[in-house]
């Protein structure tokens, strides 16, 4: 089947500003986008430039907006698609490098906030015990692949690109709530700022960007619970 | 710009992550990696990582030894893997230690689960012994490499270890057979970077893109093991390439062996358990060569679902609520990729290339090794799947793999800082990274009508697959040796289109190609040469394993004449070699 692609182009070396370049293709079905760009890059666009690596939705390289969500190149068919027009931009909030390529290291400055490491001291001969309920606790949050879904998604971060923003705040959550942790107090007082924890209003739209499910809000909300039962 | 730091290593999975948490705090240490370090393919490993832990049921280091020998068709080095094996349950008490969130029995231990080839002794009543499946594999769901490489890299964090991310390593500075750091070009704006150390290491990864079915990743380009190579360091035992009996049909997208270590069955188009015929006492947990020739073989002789290339994955019988909880990854990429949904239908397989056994030579310590004699490159180390020790031999048990890169990750760690106390920096050449530029502004001014990369790369896995795949011979191998040839020349006419020096990824994939043709050709040489059947190097012009003249490593060195193979011999401690059967 032919499908039309438009595709947001921009090389931050050269280019004034952003244009939108179209594309039409011969593709199946079941094709993922990533293939579709792939196909797009080595046969008529050697320029054409966007991260990528295991292309099953585990690295995390591949987050993109495709008609206004973001999503894995990866992990969406053709088929997933119901409209006739894909466009395909970088996913917001985060400067442009080139074209789908944005650069991620606020991002990653925010993920170091947290503390992101058990914090524990003198482990025992052999492993921690930690039931079977304790490690369901974080089962979702140590899913996350920082593929940067869910931040760019959110209005409070294109709002105040100072807040911390959901993946950072998981991160929070997978250690202030992993029972071998024994200082959850530490990850909670990193996130406990103007730009920390309390800046999260609860619009979801990380849920519906994260490619891994992880209900986000949840998390934030047991984080919000956690600290105020912490302070008061 | 010229970087200083004691010790460089490049790659950021599993192997290069554990040498850094181990040099951290204790020396100058950089992590250079063409992707940010959680990206590395290392996440990508599901099933587990083995250690006799004994949480489940009795467990011997010793019987984990056996089966890595077996399971190595005997060419695994048994000094190396009875090493391995016996400091594994420590490295795995240590990355539980570090954090790593792995899924737990009902009292709190670490669980456990079978994998393929992993068994213990059973006495059946009329006194005879056989080996039945054991469960062995450590993990967490189906994302066991997930949760160590984010663990991994949240330690580096912690230390604060330098990061270069998306960097790419073009070449080894090495004189006087001492080795003074790298050369790589920032992917952010092209420019090239020379890092001056005492000592480098090499965690790079392995070599699956060669193929066109394959569970690796685009990253999976065989840098490291080329780069070595280029450098005057022989590879080793590179024809010995692992087909994973299931990737999903047509992607190649693993699907762990943890499927049928939770009770997978394996159906052809009669929905007969067809591994009955190929391994009656361990069926779908035979070791991944066996399981992989057995599909093949279904399908060549027509018995492949509707008659085509893929069989059934079938874990109907499992379970919902087991499968969700042991394998929800997998659910959600049968869903995803072919639209079947595992707790109700089977998932439609094929097997796809997946772990390169071979690669850069390598002592117990990681120190890399520039002959069949042994001797060491001072300053140059490897460790993971772009080494080769050799743990694995002629096919590498499910597991092992992530045990592999974190014990020699760790114990190449301790080896460099043992190395530091005395070592210095040894004065960089003037002209360190001559060529590097000259290559590079080269692909900057060429003509971009000439040859085009993809169709040099498409051509090379298409024919990788057919001729260099689970069945070979002799015709079909030296065919790939003149394609290689042909394709290389073809090569030397590739030009860039993308003429930006900004995140250039077209150069990027460029440079790769030619690492991959590079180390093909070296596969290919090793398998002509081999007149044998042994592991996952399988001629069907011989048929028969040949301890007598083959009992032994291939080195490959590249000369001016071209590829020149020489052999070393394995080191058997305990095991003679026995006929293996499952």
């Amino acid at each position: 089947m032919q499908v039309k692609f438009s595709i947001f182009r921009y090389d931050a070396s050269k280019d004034e500003k952003p244009y939108r370049q179209e594309f039409s293709l011969e593709v199946e079905p079941t094709d993922r986008i990533l293939d579709c760009l792939d196909r797009i890059k080595w046969d008529y666009d050697g320029s054409l430039t966007y991260r990528r690596s295991c292309s099953h939705g585990i690295c995390g390289s591949d987050a993109i907006n495709i008609n206004g969500k973001n999503m894995l190149a990866c992990q969406v068919l053709i088929q997933d698609i119901k409209k006739k027009l894909i466009r395909i931009d970088p996913i917001p909030g985060m400067p442009v490098i080139k074209d789908l390529v944005v650069d991620m290291t606020d991002f990653f400055e925010k993920y170091e906030v947290v503390k992101p490491y058990l914090i524990a001291k003198n482990p025992p001969a052999k492993e921690r015990l930690q039931s079977q309920a304790e490690r369901a606790l974080i089962d979702e949050a140590v899913n996350c692949i920082l593929c940067g879904a869910c931040t760019s998604s959110c209005p409070s971060m294109w709002g105040n690109p100072n807040y911390l923003g959901p993946a950072a705040l998981l991160k929070a959550y997978r250690f202030a709530f992993d029972s071998r942790d024994e200082a959850p107090a530490e990850h909670l007082e990193a996130i406990d700022t103007n730009d920390g924890v309390w800046r999260c209003h609860t619009i979801f739209n990380c849920v519906e960007a994260c490619p891994k499910e992880i209900n986000l809000t949840w998390h934030i909300s047991q984080l919000k619970k956690k600290m105020v039962e912490r302070e008061f | 710009m010229v970087h200083k730091h004691d010790v460089i290593i490049v790659g950021a999975g599993l192997a290069g992550l554990r040498a850094a948490v181990e040099l951290a705090d204790k020396a100058d240490v950089a992590v250079l990696s063409k992707v940010f370090p959680t990206r590395s393919h290392s996440g990508a490993a599901q099933g587990g990582i083995a250690a006799a832990l004994g949480n489940e049921e009795e467990d011997r280091i010793e019987w984990h030894i056996f089966d890595t020998v077996k399971g190595s068709d005997y060419l695994g080095d048994q000094d190396a893997i009875e090493m391995m094996v016996s400091e594994a349950p420590d490295v795995i008490y240590e990355l539980e230690h570090m954090g790593v969130p792995f899924s737990r029995t009902k009292d709190g231990r670490i669980a456990q689960r079978q994998f393929g080839g992993h068994t213990r002794p059973k006495v059946s009543p009329d006194g005879k012994e056989t080996r039945v499946a054991i469960q062995r594999a450590c993990y967490a769901a189906d994302r066991t490499g997930h949760v160590i490489l984010h663990t991994l890299y949240e330690q580096c964090v912690k230390h604060k270890v330098r990061f270069y991310s998306e960097f790419y390593v073009m070449s080894l500075i090495i004189k006087d057979n001492i080795c003074r750091g790298i050369v790589a070009f920032d992917l952010k704006n092209a420019e090239i970077h020379t890092f001056h150390a005492k000592a480098v290491m090499f965690g790079t990864g392995g070599y699956g893109r060669a193929w066109k079915i394959t569970s690796n990743a685009y990253s999976n380009t065989g840098d490291g093991v080329a780069i070595a190579f280029r450098a005057g360091i022989p590879l080793e035992d590179m024809e010995f390439v692992q087909f994973h009996p299931t990737g999903l049909w047509k992607l190649g997208i693993l699907v762990t062996e943890g499927a049928r270590g939770e009770g997978g069955y394996l159906r052809n188009r009669f929905g007969e358990r067809f591994m009955e015929k190929y391994a009656p006492t361990v069926m779908e947990l035979a070791p991944r060569d066996l399981v992989t020739r057995s599909i093949t073989t279904e399908i060549l002789e027509g018995r492949g679902i509707d008659g085509k290339d893929y069989v059934h994955l079938d874990l109907t019988h499992v379970g919902e609520a087991k499968l969700k909880e042991r394998l929800p990854e997998i659910i959600g990429f049968a869903k995803t990729y072919v639209g079947v949904d595992p707790v109700k239908a089977p998932i439609p397989i094929q097997p796809t290339a997946h772990y390169s056994m071979g690669g850069i030579p390598t002592s117990l310590y990681g120190e890399v090794l520039l002959d069949e004699k042994g001797k060491i490159l001072t300053g140059f180390y490897a460790a993971g799947e772009c080494a080769c020790v050799s743990v694995h031999g002629a096919n590498r048990l499910g597991t092992n793999s992530l045990l592999d890169a974190v014990v020699h990750g760790r114990r190449t760690g301790k080896q460099i800082l043992k190395f530091l106390q005395t070592a210095e920096f040894s004065d960089l050449p003037n002209d360190a990274d001559q060529d590097v530029k000259q290559r590079i502004d080269e692909l900057f001014k060429s003509s971009d009508s000439k040859e085009s990369y993809h169709k040099i790369k498409d051509s090379l896995r298409e024919n990788m697959m057919a001729k260099a795949g689970v069945f070979r011979n002799e015709k079909d191998l030296k065919e790939m040796k003149e394609l290689i040839h042909e394709l290389r020349e073809r090569y030397k006419n590739v030009g860039l289109r993308d003429k930006s020096k900004n995140f250039n990824t077209e150069l990027m994939e460029i440079l790769e190609l030619g690492n991959l043709l590079e180390f093909s050709d070296v596969i290919v040489e090793g398998a002509i040469a081999r007149q044998e059947c042994r592991g996952a190097h399988w001629r069907t012009d011989f048929q028969k394993r040949d301890d007598q003249n083959w009992m032994k490593h291939t080195l490959a060195f590249r000369t001016e004449k071209g590829i020149e193979l020489r052999y070393k011999p394995v080191t058997v401690t305990k095991y003679q070699p026995q006929e293996r059967k499952y």
